[in-house]
């Protein structure tokens, strides 16, 4: 059960941005310095505000996209070093991808059936009928009706439209799904089925999940380990319970200050940040959150912190390496 | 028991969709445009006409190619249209019968004006898709090559190739064709930017397929709706360019005629009381570019989605 599926090393992207003519090209640093392990059957959740280089990762990891620097193996084989063709699809095929909006992820002009069909088309030499057999199955799977095969997307309400891109993501049997927000557009009552089908089929089929969301109520309910990022770095790394119960970075304090619960006490503390997330071109120097963190000192401008274990998580953090926060419960 | 089958209550409950096959977004925009009263009927009279440049040659009893000696030269006095003569729209000064050359100019130019926006189209749409899908530098090159084209005056080379080259259909088709695809691959091109961030382009980019299945599979069939409506509204443009062609004596070469080069003949002739010389052809003429341009019209309402 402990089969390491994804290792991330200090996986970074950049991209080009131009400014104007005779002026050089500065970068945009989308993702700076992500590490993480995924083991097999477990979920990993990343979580941040929008901008903070989630949907990069999730690039990144099927391999749309190609990481600046940085190692990333999936499944043992270190992505960088192959270039072999063969080996590149069977990778892919290891990593899948469900988007987050589902009006946007189903082509209007095809068949949902070709829709769920076109990995088996691309990937593999299965005969037209065996094709079929299969997407039937995956239909049954996730909760599809067979007459739904000939229908095309518009037809569909949002939740079943994105029980049609998980037929279409699991079709390959992967060992990954990458889940970019696979719920945020959907309503809360869809919200609730979708993500009991999820946790059924990561049972039933043994997935991992990279489960990206801003919505930290799902994300206790669902992973096993959190990852909070902050201009594309991870600022707090652990157990699902111990960064929800404990949480020790001031971004992970707040962000879970600001979750709506249900809990009469009245005594809430709520951390207000102020100010907005700062530009990925060109991050404060030092630890990138300081100019919005209320333990803010001179340090902290200056010393760009690193992670480090403390408890049962990982930190990056100056002022709890220093001990000048103490741990606040957020529930 | 209730209880125990609340789950499939619930999943009964989200399929209860309506039942029977799928309703695609063709079929959509086919009931959209069967609406449009104007670009039905459009349709309709195009149908006719293209109908009778077939089977109206059956009920003829002159052909284009034989002279009524009768005629000649006094296609004023004899040469009027009657049924008994058999001239139903008359005959012209060379006494050959209107009826029969209509014919055959409907279908000449009814086919380089189709011929003509089916070329423009498959490339232009080819082109723009891959131009816009690529990016980057390529798409860079490729669409100053468009601009480079662009300036060039348009009927000026065509003029030059005729003259160079000979009078010949092909060679109007080439000239033609060589030019009207510009506009359509930038439009296309434009369309394609649009939907290269779609997510499922970049869903199938995850699953592994390559740009040219994905710019024929995916890009491609989007921007058929968009190409639909331009194609219809190039053929009169391509028409109209064939006509002014002729009407100057360029292109469609006699025994051949089309609906230009009637126009012209018939105009030569106005002055000496032979106005049905030009007055058939004309209405053939305007009619079926009022059609096209309906149908266009009502191409565009029914598959527009912002209309919906």
């Amino acid at each position: 059960m402990n089969h390491q599926l994804i290792k991330a090393r200090d996986l970074h992207k950049y991209y080009a941005v131009k400014s104007g003519y005779l002026q050089p090209s500065k970068s945009l640093k989308a993702l700076a310095g992500v590490s993480f392990d995924l083991y097999e059957g477990k979920t990993l959740a990343v979580v941040g505000e929008s901008g903070c280089g989630k949907s990069t990762l999730a690039r990144i990891l099927t391999m749309i996209e190609e990481p600046t620097s940085g190692q990333l193996s999936i499944d043992g084989i270190d992505v960088a070093k192959t270039t072999e063709k063969s080996i590149k699809k069977q990778l892919r095929q290891t990593v899948q991808m469900v988007f987050q909006d589902p009006f946007g992820s189903l082509n209007p002009r095809q068949k949902i059936g070709n829709i769920i069909q076109e990995p088996l088309t691309i990937n593999t030499n299965l005969s037209t009928n065996e094709r079929h057999q299969k997407v039937l199955e995956m239909m049954e799977l996730v909760g599809l009706r067979k007459e739904y095969f000939q229908r095309y997307p518009h037809m569909f309400s949002g939740g079943q439209r994105q029980r049609i891109a998980i037929a279409r993501a699991l079709i390959l049997k992967p060992k990954v799904v990458v889940l970019d927000e696979p719920v945020s557009a959907l309503d809360v009552s869809i919200q609730a089925q979708v993500i009991n089908l999820l946790i059924e089929l990561q049972q039933e089929l043994g997935l991992a999940y990279i489960f990206i969301s801003h919505d930290l109520n799902v994300v206790r309910h669902i992973s096993d380990e959190v990852m909070v990022m902050y201009l594309g770095k991870p600022v707090e790394q652990g157990p699902s319970e111990a960064v929800f119960n404990t949480p020790q970075h001031p971004y992970t304090q707040a962000l879970l200050s600001a979750t709506p619960q249900a809990v009469v006490d009245g005594k809430r503390q709520r951390i207000k940040l102020t100010g907005e997330l700062p530009s990925p071109i060109d991050p404060p120097s030092g630890c990138a959150f300081n100019p919005r963190c209320q333990y803010a000192d001179k340090d902290c401008q200056i010393i760009e912190p690193v992670m480090e274990l403390y408890g049962d998580s990982k930190v990056s953090c100056l002022a709890v390496a220093q001990q000048r926060i103490g741990q606040l419960k957020a529930s | 028991m209730i209880v125990a089958n609340k789950n499939k209550i619930k999943d009964m409950a989200e399929n209860l969709s309506d039942s029977g096959p799928g309703r695609s977004l063709w079929k959509d925009a086919r009931m959209r445009f069967m609406q449009n009263k104007a670009a039905t009927l459009s349709l309709f009279v195009l149908l006719v006409i293209v109908a009778f440049s077939f089977i109206g040659s059956h009920f003829a009893v002159w052909s284009y190619e034989r002279i009524d000696w009768n005629a000649v030269g006094s296609a004023a006095k004899v040469g009027m249209p009657s049924i008994e003569t058999g001239h139903y729209f008359g005959t012209d000064d060379l006494g050959r019968d209107i009826y029969s050359r209509v014919i055959q100019g409907t279908q000449i130019s009814l086919m380089v004006g189709i011929l003509g926006a089916t070329v423009a189209v498959v490339v232009g749409t080819l082109y723009g898709a891959t131009s816009g899908y690529l990016g980057g530098r390529t798409d860079q090159i490729m669409m100053r090559i468009v601009d480079i084209l662009m300036s060039i005056p348009y009927m000026f080379v065509l003029i030059l190739l005729l003259v160079v080259f000979g009078r010949s259909i092909i060679m109007l088709f080439v000239g033609i064709g060589l030019l009207s695809w510009l506009d359509m691959s930038r439009i296309v091109r434009g369309q394609t930017l649009n939907l290269k961030n779609k997510e499922f382009i970049e869903a199938a980019q995850a699953i592994g397929v390559s740009d040219y299945k994905i710019i024929m599979r995916h890009i491609v069939p989007n921007l058929l709706g968009i190409v639909a409506v331009y194609a219809t509204l190039l053929v009169p443009g391509i028409i109209l360019a064939e006509s002014f062609i002729s009407f100057l004596g360029l292109g469609v070469q006699e025994p051949l005629t089309s609906w230009g080069a009637l126009i012209k003949e018939g105009s030569n002739t106005i002055m000496y009381d032979t106005e049905w010389q030009l007055l058939f052809p004309l209405a053939f003429f305007v009619v079926s570019l009022f059609c096209f341009y309906f149908i266009g019209d009502g191409l565009r309402d029914a598959l527009d989605p912002k209309g919906r």
